[in-house]
């Protein structure tokens, strides 16, 4: 159990700035996970708390303790890798006993805490095969057990699930949430994926280019995104984007572009004011599209013509063209539309999005 | 199978292995034949009625009597062995070491140096003689075994250094990071968790170490003088050519002696030694 913070944290190889003033503060037994493309920083700022990468400028502390300059193995942490990690040539027993030795714990302890953790994770039954006789969701629980013998301060998450198959990812990513719950150790987690930042995280960072762009809980980022790149990288689909102009008629503003005209809703309105007569990016979820019906205001639906229909089950997507803007919608299953047939969209005025088209910034 | 296919496979496959196979065999039955071929046979066959050029209808052991008991041959099997053995095991040393350090430490001019590495290696044992025998005569060891044992890694640590830096480069480093962060230092990682994974690449660098210094000739023949210091390689060819005659059967029986121990270090780890060459880890 252990607060993590990280100040100003930079760093720097080969002319790259990869991590740019990177302030964090992870607080006890939190799950926060760091989550953005690849090559935006979160890896390198996980090695840096993890001591595997030296830290160019900036403080890390565990514990209000500065570890800038401790070797890996005095920061009592304990990382999974993407690939495992497994030692190939040690039993999975002695892949999980082996922190415990370099430690020196003595032997029954060893054993009473390697027996405990493959209980917790369902793996007693394998302590005694070599990692290539398992499959790759019991190397996934071997590493996880591994981590979680020493009982560190910090747990470190690199992609653990990237490995996995789709469905073995799901199981994992439920299990994963649970052994938090159970052990409360703080953990700092990594993915590209943003189903896994959402469906894990207590807290999420999203990163961009070595820059955190928003932390926050998962609903908050998907409610309130602060930039238009936070907004389409939360979400699937991702969120519909077009660039509009805000005109000014009959004492309310419009937002316009070809084949789409809407009010901007009053709660927008202030803010948006300053823009008159310029152009700014509409943003709208596709789960805040739905088919108007008679009770939908004009001011808030658009005619469409129906290009793609994507039955899922649960739900219908469509993707439609209203003039030159393509967009996806989330609908009822039960909706019957047909492709090239035109279809009138309304949307949720609570839930529009305006960005600026420079900075990309949330109005 | 289909019908047409089986000649073909025959054609094309076991046709050409078969060639290869006795291409490459033949030299040591050759040497087989000769080594039990009666003197009579040996030198002027014409002579002899039932002569065949391919095997011999009369078998004698005594080029095989005749070189163990008229030539030091146990005695330069020794020598041999035990230079190829120290030569070996000071390169592996290096070799290993060195090759971790080249695939795993970031350091200025580890690319350049591991490069100079290798350029050394393509330097011809040829040239490098002249001033290792300079060397080697200021040092007083010339005739001792020490000649041997000091000069080969000068060809053995470039090779192996190389080897096994290859070899390391396909172990991920996540495993030692991960040792790391469990509580080793980086040597106990070296020891505990990569070499335990080199062992099919330091085996096989070993085998080829051992191998090259087990042939080796010109050092040999340039750096010992005295029959006693001798190895295989070189006593067999300066103690039995003499001036003109060739002592073809005991030159044989030599050879093929000689060979044996090549031939058993190789059929004992050629499993390590694929895997060490190929490289494979499996996570």
């Amino acid at each position: 159990m252990a607060k993590v913070l990280l100040r100003d944290l930079n760093k720097t190889y080969d002319g790259v700035h990869a991590v740019k003033d990177v302030n964090l503060e992870i607080r006890d037994r939190e799950f926060v996970v760091l989550v953005g493309p690849s090559g935006c920083g979160k890896t390198t700022t996980l090695r840096m708390v993890a001591g595997l990468e030296e830290i160019s400028s900036g403080e890390i502390s565990i514990d209000g303790r500065v570890v800038n300059d401790l070797a890996p193995m005095d920061r009592d942490i304990a990382m999974v890798f993407q690939n495992y990690a497994l030692y190939p040539h040690m039993s999975v027993y002695d892949n999980m006993a082996f922190g415990l030795r370099m430690r020196k714990f003595d032997k029954p302890e060893v054993e009473s805490r390697v027996r405990r953790s493959a209980e917790i994770l369902g793996i007693q039954a394998l302590l005694e095969r070599k990692p290539r006789q398992l499959s790759g969701g019991q190397r996934q629980r071997v590493a996880l057990g591994r981590a979680i013998v020493r009982n560190p301060r910090v747990f470190l998450f690199d992609e653990p699930l990237s490995n996995l198959d789709a469905a073995l990812r799901v199981q994992m990513r439920v299990e994963l949430k649970r052994l938090h719950d159970r052990l409360e150790t703080t953990a700092i987690y990594v993915t590209h994926d943003q189903v896994e930042a959402m469906t894990l995280g207590d807290r999420v960072v999203v990163m961009k280019d070595g820059v955190v762009q928003q932390e926050g809980e998962p609903l908050e980022l998907y409610g309130r995104p602060v930039n238009r790149f936070v907004a389409s990288f939360i979400g699937s689909p991702a969120m519909n984007f077009a660039e509009v102009s805000i005109a000014e008629a009959g004492g309310a503003l419009w937002a316009e572009t070809g084949g789409l005209r809407v009010k901007v809703p009053p709660a927008k309105a202030e803010a948006l004011r300053r823009h008159a007569g310029r152009h700014v990016v509409l943003g709208v979820r596709p789960e805040a599209l739905r088919i108007a019906g008679g009770a939908d205001s004009a001011e808030y639906a658009f005619d469409s013509v129906v290009e793609v229909v994507e039955p899922l089950g649960n739900e219908i997507l469509l993707d439609v063209r209203a003039g030159a803007n393509a967009m996806v919608a989330r609908v009822d299953p039960a909706t019957r539309v047909k492709v090239h047939e035109k279809v009138r969209l309304a949307f949720d005025p609570e839930r529009l999005h305006f960005f600026d088209p420079g900075s990309g910034a949330a109005i | 199978m289909i019908e047409g296919a089986k000649w073909k496979k025959w054609l094309w496959f076991y046709l050409p292995m078969g060639m290869f196979i006795l291409g490459l065999l033949f030299p040591f039955y050759w040497m087989a034949v000769t080594t039990v071929r009666p003197d009579r046979e040996l030198y002027r066959p014409w002579n002899h009625p039932l002569y065949s050029p391919f095997w011999t209808t009369h078998p004698t052991f005594d080029h095989i009597k005749n070189l163990l008991q008229e030539t030091l041959f146990d005695r330069w099997m020794w020598n041999t062995m035990l230079i190829a053995l120290a030569a070996t095991l000071i390169s592996l040393l290096c070799g290993v070491i060195g090759g971790y350090a080249l695939a795993r430490l970031r350091f200025r001019w580890a690319g350049l140096l591991g490069t100079a590495i290798f350029v050394t290696y393509l330097v011809p044992q040829t040239l490098l003689f002249i001033p290792l025998a300079d060397i080697i005569r200021d040092y007083h060891i010339g005739d001792t075994p020490w000649a041997l044992i000091l000069t080969y890694p000068t060809f053995l640590i470039p090779f192996c250094t190389w080897l096994m830096m290859g070899y390391f480069k396909t172990i991920p480093k996540e495993l030692e990071e991960c040792a790391r962060i469990d509580g080793a230092t980086r040597w106990q990682a070296m020891l505990y968790i990569v070499f335990p994974i080199a062992v099919p690449g330091i085996l096989s660098a070993g085998i080829f170490a051992f191998t090259l210094s087990w042939n080796e000739f010109i050092y040999a023949l340039v750096f010992l003088s005295s029959p006693e210091q001798k190895t295989v390689p070189v006593g067999v060819v300066s103690e039995l050519i003499r001036g003109d005659v060739f002592f073809w059967g005991p030159l044989m029986a030599g050879a093929l002696i000689g060979s044996i121990p090549v031939a058993i270090v190789y059929s004992f780890f050629v499993e390590y030694y694929v895997a060490g060459v190929t490289g494979s880890v499996k996570g």
